[in-house]
C-alpha cells in the first residue's frame, strides 16, 4: 500500500520548535535526517515546505472563477510542514513508522488511491 | 432435520454468538475481504431470524449458518465484476478449518484507527452476531445511523489498509488494551442501563462478559484479560442486589450481601489469583482486586479499607485518572474520616466538576461534617448532571431526608 504522511503542527508545536536552542535544533535535524536515512527503502518522494506566511491559495468560486488569496487553505491552527510518500504493506506498518517520527507535532496518514 | 420447538429469541442470540465470529473469520480467511465476509454472515443471521422461529432450529445450526453465509458470499462475488475471474478457484469449498481465528477478527474490529463507535458496532455485529437493528436498540440510536457508521468503518478497513493480523510483543499489548476498553465500555453500557432495558433487547453486559471469557481462552497468558473477566464477574455477582423490588437503586453499603452470587465471586477470585501469579499487574487486575475486597467483606463496616487504599495507590501509579482518585478518597473517608476525604477531593475538583458522582460523594462528606448548605448545593449539582432515573431518585431522597436533630 502507498500512503502519504503529512507532517503537521499547531501554533504551540511551532512555538516549542522556535524555542529550541541552536544545539537542540541541530540534534532535532540530525534525528530527522537519521529517520529519513534509516527508512529510505520505504519512503518515496517528499519535501519540507516553506512556512505558512509564504502560502497562497487559488480557490474556485461556485461560478468556476479562480480567486487568488494570501494564506493557507486550512484556516485553523494546524499547519502542514512537509510530506513524504510511504510504501509499506499495511496500516499497521505505516503506524509503526509514524510513531517513530522524531519531528514531533502530528503525523496524518493518508492512503493513496491506487489503480487496480 | 429440525427440532420441533420454536426457539426463544434469547436462544437464537446464544447460537448466533457462538457461530457468527467463527463464520465471519472463516470467510475473511477464504475470500480475503472483511466487508464481504461480514455482510454475508449478517445475511445468514437475518435468514435464520426469518426461518428458525417458523420452522425450528436446524440440528446443526452452525453448519446451516455457515452454508447460507458462504452461498451469499459467492452470490455477491458473482455480481461483482472485479471478482468474477477469481471465482472459479474460490468456488471450491475449502476443507473445514478448525483453527479459531476470532482473535484476529476481534483485533481488526477494535483497531485503533477506527472510532470507538465503529469498534463497538463492528465487534457486536461481526463477533457476537448482533444484527444492525440490535446494535441500534442497544445504543438507542436510529438504525440508519448505525448502518451508515458500519459501512463507513468497513470502507475504512479496506481503503486505509487495516490488516487482518495478530501483532506480537508490545504492539499486541497496546492493541489489547484497546480491545479491553471496548469490552469494558460494552459491559458498563449494559450493566448501568438495567432499568432502561426494553423487552427483546440483548443484554450487553452478558455479551461483554462472554467476549472477555472468549478472549481469556484465546489469550490464556494475558493477566489483564483475566483481570477484566474477573471484574465483570464480580459486578455480575452483585447485579441483582443493586436494585430494590421497586426499582430503586441500592448502594453498596445497604445491599443485601446474602443475595450476592458466591459462585461468581469464587470464580473471580480464582481468576485474580491466577493472573497475579503472572506478575504483570495492570489496571483491570487492580480494579478486580478492589471489587474482590468488597465482595469478600461480610459487612460494609468490616470491609478492608486499608487494603483498598493500597490497591488504589497502585492503580494511581499505573493510571492516575481523577475518577480513581475520587474512589480512593471515598476509601480514605472510611479510615481517616470525612475531613481527610474532603481534603483529597479539593485537588481533583476542577477536573471532575462535570461528573455527577463527584458532587454526590462530596455532598455526603459535607453533610457528615455539618456543612449542610454546601452539602445541599453539591447534591443539587449532582442531580443536574445525571439523567439516570435510579440515580436521580437516590439523590432526591438525600435532598429531602430529615435533618438530624441538634
Amino acid at each position: 500500500m502507498k500512503y502519504v504522511f503529512l507532517f503537521c503542527g499547531t501554533a504551540a508545536d511551532q512555538a516549542a520548535f522556535d524555542a529550541l536552542t541552536p544545539e537542540e535544533l541541530r540534534q532535532r535535524y540530525a534525528q530527522v535526517g537519521r529517520w529519513f536515512a534509516e527508512n529510505h527503502a520505504r519512503l518515496g518522494h517528499g519535501n519540507q515546505l516553506q512556512g505558512p506566511e509564504s502560502a497562497t491559495t487559488v480557490r474556485f468560486q461556485p461560478d468556476g472563477k479562480p480567486m487568488v488569496k494570501d494564506g493557507l487553505f486550512l484556516e485553523g491552527k494546524e499547519i502542514i510542514g512537509g510530506y513524504t510518500e510511504v510504501n509499506v504493506a499495511n496500516l499497521d506498518e505505516a503506524l509503526a513508522l509514524a510513531k517513530s517520527w522524531p519531528g514531533r507535532g502530528t503525523v496524518e496518514i493518508r492512503p493513496v488511491i491506487q489503480q487496480r | 432435520m429440525r427440532t420441533a420447538a420454536v426457539p426463544a429469541e434469547s436462544a437464537l442470540a446464544e447460537v448466533f454468538r457462538e457461530e457468527a465470529g467463527r463464520i465471519t473469520a472463516a470467510l475473511i480467511r477464504r475470500f480475503g475481504d472483511f466487508d464481504l465476509a461480514e455482510e454475508s454472515t449478517q445475511d445468514a443471521l437475518v435468514a435464520a431470524l426469518e426461518s428458525w422461529p417458523r420452522d425450528g432450529v436446524p440440528t446443526h445450526p452452525g453448519a446451516w449458518l455457515q452454508t447460507v453465509a458462504s452461498r451469499r458470499a459467492l452470490n455477491r462475488l458473482e455480481r461483482d465484476e472485479r471478482y468474477r475471474r477469481k471465482l472459479a478457484e474460490l468456488a471450491v469449498e475449502p476443507p473445514p478449518d478448525e483453527e479459531d481465528d476470532r482473535l484476529r477478527l476481534i483485533l481488526t474490529c477494535c483497531h485503533p484507527a477506527l472510532s470507538r463507535e465503529a469498534q463497538v458496532g463492528l465487534t457486536l455485529r461481526a463477533v457476537c452476531g448482533f444484527t444492525t437493528a440490535e446494535v441500534a436498540r442497544a445504543f438507542l440510536a436510529p438504525e440508519t445511523t448505525v448502518a451508515q457508521r458500519l459501512v463507513r468503518a468497513k470502507r475504512k478497513i479496506a481503503s486505509a489498509g487495516i490488516p487482518y493480523r495478530v501483532p506480537s510483543g508490545s504492539e499486541l499489548d497496546e492493541r489489547l488494551s484497546e480491545v479491553l476498553a471496548v469490552l469494558y465500555l460494552l459491559f458498563n453500557e449494559g450493566h448501568l442501563s438495567t432499568l432502561g432495558t426494553a423487552p427483546f433487547q440483548r443484554d450487553l453486559a452478558e455479551d461483554a462478559a462472554w467476549l472477555a471469557a472468549l478472549l481469556s481462552r484465546l489469550l490464556p497468558d494475558d493477566p489483564e484479560v483475566l483481570g477484566l473477566l474477573a471484574l465483570m464477574k464480580l459486578h455480575i455477582a452483585r447485579g441483582e442486589s443493586r436494585f430494590s423490588e421497586s426499582g430503586e437503586m441500592v448502594l453498596l453499603a445497604n445491599q443485601d450481601r446474602a443475595r450476592w452470587d458466591r459462585v461468581h465471586i469464587a470464580d473471580a477470585i480464582a481468576l485474580i489469583e491466577h493472573a497475579g501469579q503472572m506478575r504483570r499487574p495492570g489496571p483491570y487486575q487492580l480494579e478486580a482486586a478492589i471489587a474482590a475486597c468488597h465482595a469478600e467483606a461480610p459487612t460494609f463496616e468490616a470491609t478492608d479499607w486499608h487494603q483498598i487504599v493500597v490497591l488504589y495507590d497502585m492503580l494511581i501509579a499505573l493510571a492516575p485518572t481523577p475518577v480513581v482518585r475520587l474512589n480512593r478518597a471515598i476509601a480514605v473517608w472510611k479510615i481517616e474520616g470525612a475531613e481527610a476525604a474532603l481534603h483529597e477531593l479539593e485537588e481533583i475538583a476542577p477536573v471532575l466538576d462535570g461528573y455527577h458522582l463527584f458532587h454526590a460523594a462530596r455532598g455526603e462528606l459535607l453533610n457528615e461534617v455539618g456543612r449542610r448548605q454546601e452539602a445541599r448545593a453539591a447534591q443539587l449539582r449532582a442531580l443536574d448532571l445525571t439523567d439516570n432515573p435510579a440515580e436521580r431518585s437516590l439523590l432526591q431522597q438525600r435532598l429531602f431526608r430529615p435533618e438530624p436533630a441538634g
